[in-house]
């Protein structure tokens, strides 16, 4: 075998790996890679997106204006914090602070049911207002029909988003089980690490979406 | 088995655990390779079943044998088995998921876990299409376009597309795990230059795999969301254009067409140098090459739409970009050419299918250049020349790739010879079948006659009797070698670890390898294709 | 990734401070009229605090060369769906309704 044989006992080390750092590549390189394809999931909905703010400026801008700023703001702040906490959890991890990762797992998990929470308000305004495209949508005659367009983008790619958040909520839950059972230790954090590449994405996400759904035109 | 049993090394990863379990829950990338083999070959015999039934339509000039309507659901059903459930997968995940850890000498993919979800993924998402098969099928054609599928079709379009959805999951889990793997897990010594060429075009594939898939994936999430929640996004009635979804569709669905073929073009480098015994010739430019048909391959999607409506400028880029394919892609067949050139070629089956596939890629290359020329293709849209065309790419291609890659490491996946003579046999008769079947569609196609539909006038019949005859050939030669292969499982001779004298280090383990594929972690210190090598007793 | 890298928690809040800075600066920007301008203000923010996250809170700044090819791969391929759509719909109507 290799010369790293030393590491073989590491409870944690798959036996297709030689070592501990191949394998803390392979599963970083492997969660890049991944969020690679998480970008162009998204990319087909900003493609979309741009081709219908194109043709439909005026009609997006107007659509646009029947979403709350204040909510939206204060989720992508709620992220952002988020964002804070899970790279304060990493750092945790790597220096082997158990309490203070665990802290910061449930922070992070915290923030992410808030944005949720608020998500949820705002798409029971939607509801009641009859901005859900289909046949029950209202809206002023002039974009009635462009309007939904827009707010289909709306529901899909902030319906994707918050698929994308519970999800990254369930890994986090995952995390703060395996911290929790002592199985993070400062030689091997790579799942909180992975995890929190994750996490910074669907951040990331939000970062594009606020602009271009709630920004739109406002200074009319 | 009693006479033969004795020559295979006594374990084996066949033999590490026997019943069903020990399958369906194993991690050992062989086994999984296999898996696939089972399963994609179910799907391709569901898609050839749809196959006979159009060509036996097509026999006469009347629709008399089915309706329109399920002649429609007939060719949907056929395109959607035949790209989404066995070629993309073909080569990837069955000689793919084999051979990478084999290659690079590694105990098994970065991810063996990942590799498992992978193959219960593809079987769910194929689930979920053979039950719209089943309950009512779908006409909307494989490409699913707007607004017939999501406001006119009636048939099944949701669980379809959703299976295809859930396919690609499995599609993006293996082309992330060959990346990772080959990143990551290669031997010592076995620098990215020495790797062998069906690596780089595997490489090459994952790339596509994952850089493509997750956009097909959003655009079929779309069309199920109008479809389901009357949400509008290629909706004309609210504004929406539905040519955006050709556009989302086919940034993937012509990138796709590289999925299927550049492996078969990496099992070609290996066959030919193996059969030759000499280096590929140019190993650097033929490994380049792959990378450079991945990445031009995402440049070119919309010469599927030139009469689509799209703007006359970027149809003009499109085409210039389409023609410089070409370029990679002549690359590829002339080093092929090359590497026989003055080789001591032996003409055994893997051989035969190498040839068949770089005379068959030919013909189906160059008439994509015809395609990439904005007036021809104005001329042949919708024809059978179009039909034609990719079934020389993705048949004469990519099946031939697959079926000669499979033959070639039969030997080191089951352990046992094929029977030579019978398999040179089915070689020929797949040969001839498929030219008889193709060939006329290109005559007819240039005539004018169009795709999809269930009647044609009788002057298009002789060149359809033709082709209907040549399926029932190719048909016959696609179940000779199910029989032989399934019979050497138990009945051929044992291979020994190395029974066409090949190198490359999958050769230098027992056949059928042992479960953690090398007794010791090799080290690599040669070239891909080194068979001075072997005269100098370098390699075993 | 290779070797662990451990930034200290003072430049994570400054990158945390910086962003929430730029998410004010977004808002107050949507309010001023700059014409076509609004929306490359918009997207130039937001990249700019995406780069900030995947450089520092993912620790790109810090990683491996093949990680930053990834990334770069990554948003050059969104470049190419985005850049070769739009050729579609940017020039579809010239000489059509002139």
């Amino acid at each position: 075998m290799l010369p790293d044989a030393v590491e073989h006992h590491h409870p944690a080390l798959a036996h297709q790996f030689d070592s501990l750092a191949q394998q803390r590549e392979a599963a970083a390189l492997g969660m890049w890679v991944f969020l690679v394809t998480e970008v162009l999931f998204f990319g087909g909905l900003f493609a979309t997106y741009a081709v219908y703010r194109w043709w439909y400026p005026d009609a997006f801008a107007a659509a646009s204006h029947e979403l709350d700023i204040l909510l939206g703001g204060t989720n992508t702040a709620v992220l952002i914090t988020s964002s804070l906490t899970m790279a304060l959890a990493v750092h945790s991890a790597q220096l082997g602070r158990r309490r203070l990762l665990l802290l910061f797992l449930i922070a992070t998990m915290a923030l992410g049911c808030v944005f949720l929470g608020i998500k949820g308000v705002e798409y029971y305004h939607k509801f009641v207002e009859h901005h859900v495209p289909g046949p029950g949508f209202e809206f002023e005659a002039a974009y009635a029909r462009q309007a939904q367009i827009f707010f289909s983008l709306y529901f899909i790619m902030t319906g994707l988003h918050a698929v994308h958040m519970i999800i990254g909520i369930g890994i986090m839950l995952a995390m703060f089980w395996m911290s929790w059972r002592g199985r993070i230790t400062a030689d091997y954090y790579n799942p909180i690490e992975v995890s929190g590449l994750y996490w910074h994405f669907v951040d990331i996400v939000w970062i594009f979406l606020f602009p271009l759904l709630y920004l739109i035109g406002r200074h009319a | 088995m009693q006479t033969t049993v004795a020559a295979l090394p006594p374990r084996h990863y066949l033999n590490d655990g026997f019943g069903i379990r020990s399958w369906l829950f194993t991690r050992d990338h062989k086994r999984i390779a296999l898996l696939y083999l089972a399963t994609i070959t179910l799907f391709f015999f569901i898609g050839g079943a749809m196959a006979v039934l159009i060509r036996l339509e097509l026999a006469t000039p009347a629709g008399d044998l089915v309706t329109d309507e399920t002649y429609n659901k007939l060719f949907t059903m056929h395109g959607v088995m035949m790209v989404f459930f066995f070629l993309i997968p073909s080569i990837p995940a069955t000689l793919g998921n084999f051979l990478v850890p084999l290659m690079i000498g590694a105990k098994d993919l970065a991810f063996p876990k990942l590799n498992l979800l992978s193959w219960y993924i593809f079987v769910v998402g194929g689930l979920f299409t053979l039950y719209a098969l089943i309950s009512g099928g779908v006409d909307t054609g494989w490409t699913f376009y707007t607004p017939f599928s999501t406001i006119s079709s009636t048939s099944k379009v949701v669980p379809t597309a959703l299976g295809v959805f859930i396919t690609g999951f499995s599609s993006i889990l293996t082309g992330l795990n060959f990346i990772v793997t080959i990143h990551r897990m290669r031997a010592p010594g076995m620098t990215w230059f020495r790797m062998p060429l069906f690596l780089w075009s595997i490489y090459a594939t994952s790339l596509i795999m994952v850089l493509g898939t997750p956009v097909i994936a959003i655009t079929i999430l779309l069309v199920a969301a109008e479809r389901l929640f009357h949400f509008g996004f290629f909706d004309p009635a609210v504004g929406g254009d539905p040519v955006l979804f050709q556009h989302l569709f086919w940034f993937y669905s012509h990138p796709a067409v590289y999925i299927m073929v550049l492996p078969s073009m990496g099992v070609v480098s290996e066959v030919v140098a193996a059969f030759c015994r000499k280096p590929v010739f140019g190993y650097r430019i033929v490994a380049f090459a792959s990378v450079a048909i991945a990445v031009l391959g995402f440049l070119v999607w919309a010469h599927h739409m030139f009469v689509a409506g799209i703007s006359v400028y970027a149809a003009m880029i499109f085409s210039v970009l389409s023609m410089l394919v070409a370029i990679p892609s002549a690359v590829k067949v002339f080093n092929w050419t090359a590497t026989m050139y003055r080789g001591s070629i032996s003409w055994q089956t893997p051989m035969l299918y190498a040839m068949g596939f770089i005379g068959l890629f030919t013909i189906g290359g160059l008439t994509g250049v015809f395609l990439a020329t904005l007036a021809v293709n104005v001329h042949v849209t919708d024809t059978y020349f179009i039909v034609a065309h990719f079934h020389y790419i993705m048949v004469g291609g990519a099946l031939m790739g697959y079926l000669g890659g499979l033959h070639y490491w039969w030997p080191k996946i089951s352990g046992r010879l094929y029977p030579e003579f019978l398999a040179k046999l089915s070689a020929g008769i797949i040969f001839l079948g498929f030219n008889l079947t193709f060939f006329p569609q290109f005559v007819a196609g240039y005539l004018g006659m169009p795709r999809r539909y269930h009647a044609y006038p009788p002057d298009f019949q002789v060149l359809n009797v033709l082709s209907s005859a040549g399926a029932s050939i190719l048909g016959v030669g696609y179940l000779i070698p199910m029989a032989y292969l399934m019979w050497s499982l138990r009945y051929g001779r044992a291979a020994g670890s190395n029974p066409f004298g090949a190198v490359g280090l999958e050769w230098m383990t027992t056949s059928p390898p042992p479960t953690e594929n090398f007794a010791t972690t090799p080290v690599v210190a040669w070239d891909a294709y080194d068979y001075k090598g072997e005269v100098e007793g370098r390699v075993a | 990734m290779s070797q662990t890298h451990v930034v200290p928690t003072r430049v994570y809040y400054t990158i945390f401070a910086i962003l929430m800075f730029c998410t004010y600066l977004t808002v107050q920007v949507a309010f001023l009229d700059l014409g076509a301008l609004n929306t490359v203000a918009a997207l130039a923010i937001a990249v700019f605090k995406a780069v900030l996250v995947v450089l520092f809170f993912m620790h790109v700044k810090y990683s491996t060369r093949l990680t930053w090819v990834v990334v770069i791969g990554g948003a050059f391929w969104l470049g190419i769906l985005l850049a070769l759509t739009m050729t579609d719909y940017l020039s579809r109507a010239w000489g059509t309704f002139g």
